[in-house]
């Protein structure tokens, strides 16, 4: 396994890119550490598939340079970078078994067949497959062939890191906990390096150490799960993680104070410099209390989604949305109220630090 | 088999039937019909069983033309298939030079059979043709009308020109639905050139494999015109294949009886190796 | 109304439906919810007319459809992959149902205007469907499907290639537009997460079989069922078998429930219980708690919760559990379960007892 360095990489797929929007990736200064879970997350076309072509060696970066360990392998091909892909729809080899598909990556490198057992089998092993290591791989089901892809990137212990683009895209939702729930043991138990890119945020978040949120092209924040849920340092990093994603409203502040259209809100710090300034709050809807202390709002609409209701509400024109629980009753006469620890304070769409 | 049963269908359908009637069924029965009697014009027939079936059977004329079929056959999808899967394999499958390469592999194919006979058969004479010529002035004995192997040679040559695009497009249409992933995973799994074809492309041209040999074997068994235009049989009976040993004894010597007899049984073997070669092809298909 | 009854079909030897009577009503989203090959695009396509019955029969505002073929019963349908004419512009795109019923110019300008303008689609008229998003891709679809004024429109897990954000966005578009149609709508997923975001009803499938339709928010929290119950449950359903004596439900490890007020009736025996993880949570209190000490298996965090994976006499459960929370695997844990939220079925998997009062 591997430490993976990033060093002032840009990639742009035309030739002769001169204005920054012919780059699909931006300038990506980023340490992947050895033996780490980490999640590449943005909506489609923000580069993070291009990110991991680069990474993998598929692809070949317009700037900048790549490095395993410490060694410069931008210019190394796939084979010699020695790493695992997982791709979005299982790529398995039909006309062998699953026992010869996992053994595959390793007869191609001359591996000793008494190896390739030993390896083959642990493999079956660790990823439930032993019960059909004889099948032909065609014929069984996603789920079992995205194991197989798994397995083929697993059978190699000496990869520098395990790269996956969307593997669960077409798992069913019950197998998706269910091989999220291996692959989270798999790393704890062997350390991988791993990278995995998606844009659904419930996967990127339970997967991943750190979580680097992507948007055209750049990398908006790296953070821990909780971070990039307290703490968004951009207001599409709160949009995007999150559902509903976070109620973001403009604001004058001053001092330790907000003003929402007629309404004051008691900031949890004051921000630093001129009296007034144009800005906007963000919030979460875990963080918005509905109850009889606060504004009034008019209530939209209450989504019953079983473990606990969506409340739509408006506040001064504000379209604002709440998480309540599953069994909270709703006032007649509503009020809202935002708990100070879940808001943020967000200028020309990023974070400002408030002073004490 | 689980449609619903529709009675309109038949209707749609029927035109076909009447014409299909009338093209093969009715010449088919008249053939039948000439082959189990003997006939000296003038509408007079005699039943003779299956006499004519005998000789022919018997005779070594019949056999020797039949074995002349086999070998070309074999020779044509030795050749043919591996070239082809060679030059799909190198066509580009992105970008200007995909239309290109198209159209030139679609040419051969458009020109009628008679015409690429007379192509090849200027083209191969030693006085006026390219071929000829130039493989006579640089001392290469060369002439297909006095030599069988020439004559073989211009004849196997002409096919492949002729018909190797039709095995390139089928495996061109299949590789090109083999999705970029595959072709990744395969680079990440340290595959060689020769794995990638192995277990990636040949398991995806499985199917237009099998439509390729088969429509090759076939049109390559019953290859007429153009041999018939090249070498009209010769030299000898070297290039007499069955089609056209059938056409010499029904036009050229009027033998109605033993000529249809001929053509069933040519008929049947055609049948009967087409049948074995898609079974055997679609049972590995399966297998593997 | 669309009313299927008795419905079975049979491919080969293999039944994709079994025995399906479905009442669906003008006006209603109708999810239709299952994991794959459980018989989803089966039904639609029965409902389409793309497939006729092996046995039973369709009826359409009380006609007998059986065998009408689809393009006489004016369906329209949505797919997973974006289906549109490549060649022509979003606005002839969306134009092409009513160009096939020979509508006046008029007319469709304005229908399409007004269905562009529903799915924000104005600004993308003039474009072909190659140069835009997948989302606005699957918006054409979607816009044709509209403007068609089909009485029926089949949607067959329309937001499964799209982005999961713009999956939220649409989600909440959709049942807006669909209630504003007043057609029978019907979605395929096979996600319960995204049942519930649509509400309408809910008919939940297992093996070519519908095995409860309802108000969605009711199948899922009064399934008939454990097989309804495990389908409409993400994360998975906990379960776990027990043994009902007198007033205690015992389980492995000691543990013991209290019988439910509502269930004290039942007969003593084995029965399953089955609970939402959200009904297990790290902190108890009240005498509906019931503590079970559990081993932690793993341990994922969504930001503002965790998904405790866990480890109970050989059954895997999965908590979810407010705030952040990491623990060590195989680390053994106290868990409360809310005994007020489970369900308990018999051993032919019915439901026992009615958890309506305290569910809800």
């Amino acid at each position: 396994m591997a430490r993976v360095e990033c060093n002032h990489i840009r990639h742009a797929y035309g030739a002769n890119p001169t204005s920054p929007k012919d780059y699909a990736l931006k300038e990506v200064n980023h340490i992947f550490e050895d033996g780490g879970a980490y999640a590449l997350l943005g909506p489609s076309g923000c580069g993070k598939t291009t990110l991991l072509n680069i990474i993998s060696g598929l692809l070949h970066p317009s700037h900048g340079e790549l490095r395993f360990d410490g060694r410069d392998v931008t210019n190394l091909s796939t084979q010699e970078r020695n790493i695992a892909q997982v791709f979005q729809f299982p790529v398995i080899y039909d006309t062998m078994t699953v026992y010869d598909n996992l053994a595959f990556p390793l007869r191609n490198r001359s591996v000793p067949e008494a190896d390739v057992d030993r390896r083959v089998r642990e493999t079956l092993e660790m990823t439930g497959l032993s019960d059909m290591a004889d099948r032909r791989a065609r014929g069984l089901t996603a789920d079992q062939k995205q194991k197989i892809s798994l397995g083929r990137g697993l059978v190699r212990h000496d990869v520098n890191a395990i790269l996956f683009d969307e593997p669960l895209t077409v798992i069913d939702p019950h197998m998706k906990w269910v091989l999220r729930s291996q692959l989270k043991q798999l790393h704890r138990r062997f350390g991988y390096t791993m990278v995995y890119v998606t844009h659904d945020q419930t996967e990127a978040l339970t997967f991943a150490d750190q979580v680097v949120v992507m948007y055209e092209g750049e990398i908006v924040q790296i953070g821990t799960p909780a971070e990039l849920f307290e703490r968004p340092r951009h207001t599409f990093v709160g949009y995007f993680i999150g559902s509903p994603g976070m109620n973001v409203m403009p604001v004058s502040v001053s001092g330790r104070s907000a003003r929402l259209g007629s309404q004051t809100i008691e900031l949890p710090g004051a921000l630093a410099g001129e009296t007034s300034v144009d800005a906007e709050l963000g919030i979460r809807p875990e963080y918005v209390r509905i109850g009889t202390e606060g504004f009034p709002a008019t209530i939209r609409k209450v989504e019953d989604i079983g473990r606990h209701k969506i409340v739509r509400a408006t506040v001064d024109g504000h379209e604002i949305a709440a998480i309540v629980g599953e069994n909270a009753e709703i006032p007649s006469e509503p009020k809202i109220a935002f708990d100070p620890a879940g808001i943020n304070i967000y200028a020309d769409s990023w974070r400002v630090e408030l002073g004490g | 088999m689980d449609k619903p049963w529709n009675n309109k269908a038949w209707f749609m359908v029927l035109p076909v039937l009447v014409l299909v009637a009338f093209s093969a069924v009715i010449p088919l029965m008249t053939v039948v019909n000439y082959s189990v009697q003997d006939t000296f014009g003038n509408n007079v027939f005699f039943w003779v069983g299956t006499a004519w079936y005998e000789d022919i059977l018997a005779s070594t004329r019949f056999w020797e033309a039949m074995g002349r079929n086999l070998a070309f056959s074999a020779i044509i999808l030795a050749i043919q298939i591996p070239l082809g899967i060679f030059v799909a394999l190198n066509m580009p499958r992105k970008g200007w030079g995909v239309p290109v390469c198209l159209v030139l592999m679609a040419l051969p194919l458009l020109i009628p059979w008679n015409v690429v006979g007379t192509i090849w058969q200027v083209f191969g004479r030693i006085d006026i043709g390219l071929l000829g010529y130039t493989m006579n002035s640089l001392g290469i004995n060369y002439n297909y009308v006095s030599d069988p192997v020439a004559a073989w040679i211009t004849l196997v040559l002409m096919d492949v020109w002729h018909w190797t695009s039709l095995v390139v497009l089928l495996c061109y249409a299949g590789l090109v639905s083999i999705p970029d992933a595959y072709y990744q995973a395969a680079k990440i799994d340290g595959a060689s050139r020769w794995a990638v074809f192995r277990y990636i492309q040949l398991p995806k041209m499985n199917r237009v494999l099998l439509i390729a040999v088969l429509l090759r074997f076939m049109d390559s068994f019953m290859t007429y015109t153009e041999p018939f235009v090249v070498t009209g049989g010769g030299p000898g009976n070297s290039t007499t294949f069955l089609s056209i040993d059938l056409v010499k004894m029904a036009i050229g010597q009027f033998d109605l009886g033993p000529a249809a007899a001929m053509s069933i049984v040519y008929f049947l073997i055609v049948l009967l190796l087409s049948w074995v070669f898609y079974t055997v092809m679609t049972n590995y298909g399966r297998d593997s | 109304m669309l009313e299927l009854r008795n419905v079975t079909k049979t491919v080969g030897a293999v039944d994709h439906i079994r025995d399906v009577s479905l009442v669906l009503r003008h006006g209603s989203l109708n999810v239709l919810l299952g994991p794959t090959l459980s018989g989803k695009t089966s039904l639609m396509r029965l409902m389409a007319g793309l497939d006729e019955p092996t046995e039973g029969s369709v009826w359409f505002d009380g006609v007998d459809v059986t065998g009408v073929p689809v393009r006489k019963r004016n369906v329209a349908m949505v797919y997973q992959q974006f289906i549109n004419y490549p060649a022509m512009t979003v606005y002839e795109n969306i134009a092409s149902p009513l160009r096939v019923a020979r509508a006046d110019a008029a007319t469709i300008d304005r229908e399409v205007r007004r269905a562009a303008e529903l799915l924000r689609l104005t600004p993308y008229l003039d474009r072909t469907p190659l140069n835009l998003s997948g989302g606005q891709q699957q918006r054409t679809a979607l816009a044709r499907a509209i403007v068609k004024n089909a009485s029926l429109v089949l949607l067959d897990e329309p937001l499964a290639n799209l982005d999961y954000k713009l999956r939220e966005e649409l989600r909440e578009e959709l049942p807006k537009i669909f209630a504003a149609a007043g057609t029978i709508f019907v979605y395929a997923t096979t996600e319960p997460h995204e049942a519930l975001l649509l509400a309408g009803n809910t008919a939940t499938l297992s093996e070519g079989r519908v095995t409860q339709f309802g108000p969605t928010i009711e199948v899922f929290r009064r399934p008939d069922d454990l097989v309804t119950a495990k389908t409409f449950a993400d994360p998975p359903l906990n379960t776990i078998v027990l043994r009902k004596a007198g007033s205690s439900l015992l389980l492995d490890g000691g543990v013991n429930l209290p019988v439910p007020d509502d269930l004290a009736g039942i007969a003593d025996g084995e029965y399953t219980i089955g609970f939402q993880p959200h009904h297990l949570s790290l902190s108890g209190s009240g005498p509906h708690s019931v503590p079970i000490r559990a081993k932690v298996t793993a341990s994922e965090i969504t930001g503002s919760e965790s998904f405790i994976h866990l480890d109970f006499a050989d059954v895997r459960w999965v908590m979810l559990a407010h705030g952040i929370h990491s623990f060590e695997q195989d680390q053994e844990i106290e868990v409360f379960l809310d005994t007020r939220h489970i369900m308990l079925f018999d051993a032919s998997g019915r439901a026992v007892g009615s958890r309506e009062k305290l569910a809800a």
